[in-house]
């Protein structure tokens, strides 16, 4: 079964969360309405069910070099609430990029709900890029709701770099994200939200950084609207010499709410940790700046935000 | 052509009005280049800010090319053909050089034209094209970026709210030019600067000083510049500046 059997809103669902017009390059598994739409594995890199739980196992082969990976999950139909585990094992020397996602279009009155647990090997001297897209659509009264949980376990000089980004459509999403870093071992998060209306966000990461010259920075952009709440929470916790950073900087429009607990725990004498955090309406003398070259002001906000969230 | 018609301008403080503008008459006429000095805080970017829509007065008309426009946004006047380079140029996270040029000049710009425009304001274009117009910039550089976006807009009028200020390593001579090939590209366009830096009062066809929030004196260069030299309304580039070329 190709991706060209999927219908009109699966598709666009594809192309949001995705940037996939056809078929993608490399391997992939294609996750729609909780059935497979799609899989090709590739001579380094093997995808295979799970035969207990709902989910696949994604085998990287040690020093796979500038492949990719493309596993994303679409819900089109209302009331269908699933999880799924995928479990990622990237050899050593590894070189790849994996782009996972969901986009669910609610058009029904029941919630749907898509729960991807998502876990992480990274090899000694692996190099991954992960990118996370969601995205919600459909005009329905059920709830789009999303709960990824990621776990990461990063061998000694790997290199993980995960961007996720959430720009509208989802009511509720609950992110959790691990990680636990052996010596040398670097790890980059871009986290950029958005939400809207009533909708409910909260983000939540604790990476523990065990090994000598272990670094992480987890940096969260978010633009909170109308009335709805966002939690960011991040904890970096050092147990070696080691150098963390985590950063949260926010708009907040309307009756928007937002809630940044930063955390550091410092367990070794040479940790050294960073938090900064910045909540606060968008400055009106931006607003005026790009009025003066003749934007509107709904238009001077929407360049604002689209910058920061870019 | 611009005109102020005896414009005021009151701000609240403490529960009492001050004036901060005064009955203010002002003609800036078409193809000219007028600089407006005088001593710190005489009124003169609260002037400027007025022309631009920032702030409304509390009495009194200001017509472009006969036109009313004392109502009018700050958007409406920026179509209508008003640029304005603030002192204090603002940051954006996430917006590059090139998203600002390309947002000022209402068009998509080619890397070319956007290189032209940086090029002018003394910045090597390939270090600067991608950069996020943020606080990783320094004073001077945010400044010269600043003018660009008034180069890139291509108005009738341009406004320059103190522009030498802060472009400590660039020179006078750069930024003259900069205003000499406005003049030149931009037909019947004026520009008018709120400056006291000799250097560009001498390049000026009009100056008027605005002093206590009125107008003081006004009139061709040649009439006024030789009563302010040496005078809090013309102070004189120090010397380091006054070098030349590029910084």
């Amino acid at each position: 079964m190709g991706v060209l059997q999927m219908d009109e809103i699966q598709k666009r669902l594809l192309r949001e969360i995705a940037d996939l017009h056809s078929v993608p390059e490399g391997a992939y598994n294609i996750r729609s309405n909780s059935e497979a739409a799609g899989r090709r594995s590739t001579a380094n890199i093997d995808i295979v069910s799970k035969t207990d739980v709902s989910g696949i196992d994604i085998h990287i082969k040690p020093g796979t070099k500038k492949e990719s990976v493309h596993i994303p999950v679409v819900l089109t139909k209302t009331g269908l609430k699933e999880t799924v585990y995928n479990d990622f094992y990237i050899g050593e020397n590894a070189d790849v990029v994996i782009v996972a996602g969901c986009g669910i279009d609610n058009c029904g009155n029941q919630d749907s709900e898509h729960d991807g647990i998502h876990r992480f090997y990274v090899g000694k001297n692996a190099w991954v890029k992960y990118v996370e897209k969601h995205y919600g659509s459909g005009s329905g009264t059920g709830k789009r709701i999303l709960n990824p949980g990621t776990e990461v376990h990063m061998e000694e000089n790997s290199f993980m770099e995960m961007e996720m980004v959430q720009i509208k459509g989802v009511d509720d999403t609950e992110r959790t994200t691990t990680a636990a870093l052996k010596s040398g071992a670097k790890l980059i998060v871009r986290e950029r939200l958005m939400t809207h209306a009533e909708q409910r966000a909260i983000s939540t990461y604790v990476v523990t950084l065990d090994g000598e010259n272990a670094s992480a920075d987890v940096v969260s952009r978010s633009v909170a609207r109308d009335d709805s709440f966002q939690k960011f929470d991040a904890k970096i916790v050092g147990n070696a010499p080691c150098s963390g950073h985590t950063e949260c900087d926010s708009i907040i429009m309307d009756n928007g709410k937002i809630l940044a607990v930063p955390g550091l725990e410092a367990n070794c004498v040479d940790a050294a940790l960073v938090h900064e955090a910045a909540i606060g309406k968008i400055a009106g003398e931006q607003i005026v700046k790009l009025m003066t070259f003749g934007l509107t002001e709904q238009e001077a906000e929407e360049q604002i935000i689209n910058g920061f969230l870019k | 052509m611009l005109e102020l018609k005896n414009i005021s301008f009151n701000v609240d403080v403490e529960g009492s009005g001050t004036e901060i503008i005064r009955s203010v008459d002002l003609t800036i006429p078409d193809k000219q280049f007028v600089v407006i000095t005088g001593p710190n805080g005489g009124g003169k970017s609260t002037l400027a800010r007025l022309i631009a829509g920032i702030e409304k007065p509390t009495s009194g008309r200001i017509f472009m090319n006969g036109e009313d426009i004392t109502e009018k946004s700050i958007t409406e006047r920026a179509r209508m053909g008003i640029a304005f380079a603030f002192q204090q140029p603002v940051k954006f996270k996430g917006i590059r050089v090139t998203d600002l040029l390309r947002l000022a000049s209402g068009k998509k710009l080619s890397v070319a034209d956007i290189c032209e425009y940086l090029s002018a304001v003394g910045l090597c274009a390939k270090d600067y094209i991608d950069r996020e117009v943020n606080a990783s910039l320094s004073g001077g550089e945010l400044k010269r970026i600043e003018i660009a976006t008034v180069l890139a807009r291509k108005a009738a009028l341009s406004v320059f709210d103190e522009p030498e200020a802060g472009i400590d390593l660039w020179s006078f001579q750069n930024l003259i030019e900069v205003f000499r090939r406005m003049r030149a590209e931009i037909k019947d366009s004026s520009i008018l600067i709120i400056s006291h830096q000799e250097r560009i009062l001498e390049i000026a066809d009009e100056i008027v000083v605005i002093k206590d929030g009125s107008v003081d004196r006004a009139g061709k260069r040649e009439d006024i510049l030789p009563g302010l030299i040496g005078t809090q309304s013309a102070v004189a580039a120090c010397r380091a500046a006054q070098k030349g070329g590029n910084a």
